[in-house]
């Protein structure tokens, strides 16, 4: 399966979805007017992987900033992930990044955290 | 002749840092950004600030982008006009004041009110908590942005929202939003 891989942008993040490693990483912005349409080649690749995933699936997320357009599509990816590791054929962890003074960062996490069932490590990073 | 003076003063007076007036499209969102962006790295700002500013302001910007109440492919002079917004932000003392005006129509006035009164009266908690609820209903509406935007700027800038609406004639009001993050 191919690696997806997509540059960021000024408004939308850096992916890089491999599925020889099992390491799933969205870093930088999300804020798109349209993220329904950026993060619909994400979906669709982690529909095709829960066919086959690896044993073990590493998530990275890292954002500076994203909108609330780009959060319901994050809950979909999120969602996705959950229903890989209900799957039981790959074990996914989510590590969710956030700068130590970033606090709107920290809750967005516990957001998530309470909404989706699967493994969220909460990742403090030095500035 | 146009006061350009009373102008200046004005917003000189109010510390406006940038301002806008005309039609909102992505790019223009880009450029803004990356000016106020540029902007709040060379006042220094401390990064909590900065990003709690550019968060409300990508909110603010991308509710008058996706809530124009005008169909964007109407090109008639009354269509152009009730399509056009305003935004400024401006900065006094130590509080950023982020304000946004638009067109709507007077039949979506009393829900939008509605919305915000709820919103205001919300404490930090159960705006975390409504938050979530309307995160995770599938109910979603096709600008991709179902409702969290007034919710996530009442979180994070921690304050009421201010607003207004003003009745221009018999089928738009002019909404204004004003938000401070300090």
């Amino acid at each position: 399966m191919e690696t997806l891989l997509i540059e960021g942008s000024a408004k939308t993040p850096t992916i890089k979805f491999d599925a020889e490693q099992g390491i799933i990483e969205i870093k930088g912005r999300s804020i798109p007017e349209n993220s329904i349409e950026f993060y619909k080649p994400l979906i669709d690749w982690l529909e095709k992987y829960s066919g086959k995933p690896k044993a073990d699936t590493v998530v990275n997320i890292q954002l500076e900033y994203f909108n609330t357009s780009s959060s319901k599509c994050i809950l979909d990816v999120f969602k996705k992930l959950e229903a890989i590791n209900k799957g039981g054929q790959s074990s996914v962890v989510i590590n969710w990044h956030y700068e130590e003074d970033d606090e709107d960062m920290s809750e967005a996490g516990e957001d998530y955290q309470a909404i989706i069932n699967v493994p969220f490590k909460m990742v403090m990073v030095q500035e | 002749m146009l006061d350009i003076y009373e102008f200046y003063d004005k917003m000189e007076r109010n510390k406006i840092m940038l301002s806008f007036k005309g039609d909102i499209t992505s790019e223009l969102l880009t450029s803004i950004l990356q000016i106020m962006e540029s902007k709040l790295d060379n006042l220094q700002e401390e990064p909590k600030i900065k990003k709690k500013v550019y968060n409300v302001l990508v909110e603010c910007l991308q509710n008058l982008y996706h809530h124009l109440d005008v169909d964007a492919s109407d090109n008639s002079d009354s269509a152009k006009k009730f399509r056009s917004a305003i935004f400024m932000i401006g900065k006094i003392g130590s509080e950023y004041n982020i304000i946004t005006g638009n067109y709507i129509l007077n039949k979506n006035v009393n829900p939008l009110r509605d919305k915000l009164n709820r919103i205001n009266v919300m404490s930090k908690d159960e705006l975390k908590e409504y938050y979530k609820e309307i995160l995770n209903n599938d109910e979603f509406s096709d600008k991709g942005g179902g409702g969290l935007g007034m919710i996530d700027i009442a979180r994070k800038s921690g304050q009421k929202l201010n607003f207004n609406f003003i009745e221009v004639d018999n089928q738009y009001s002019f909404f204004s939003l004003s938000i401070k993050i300090s």
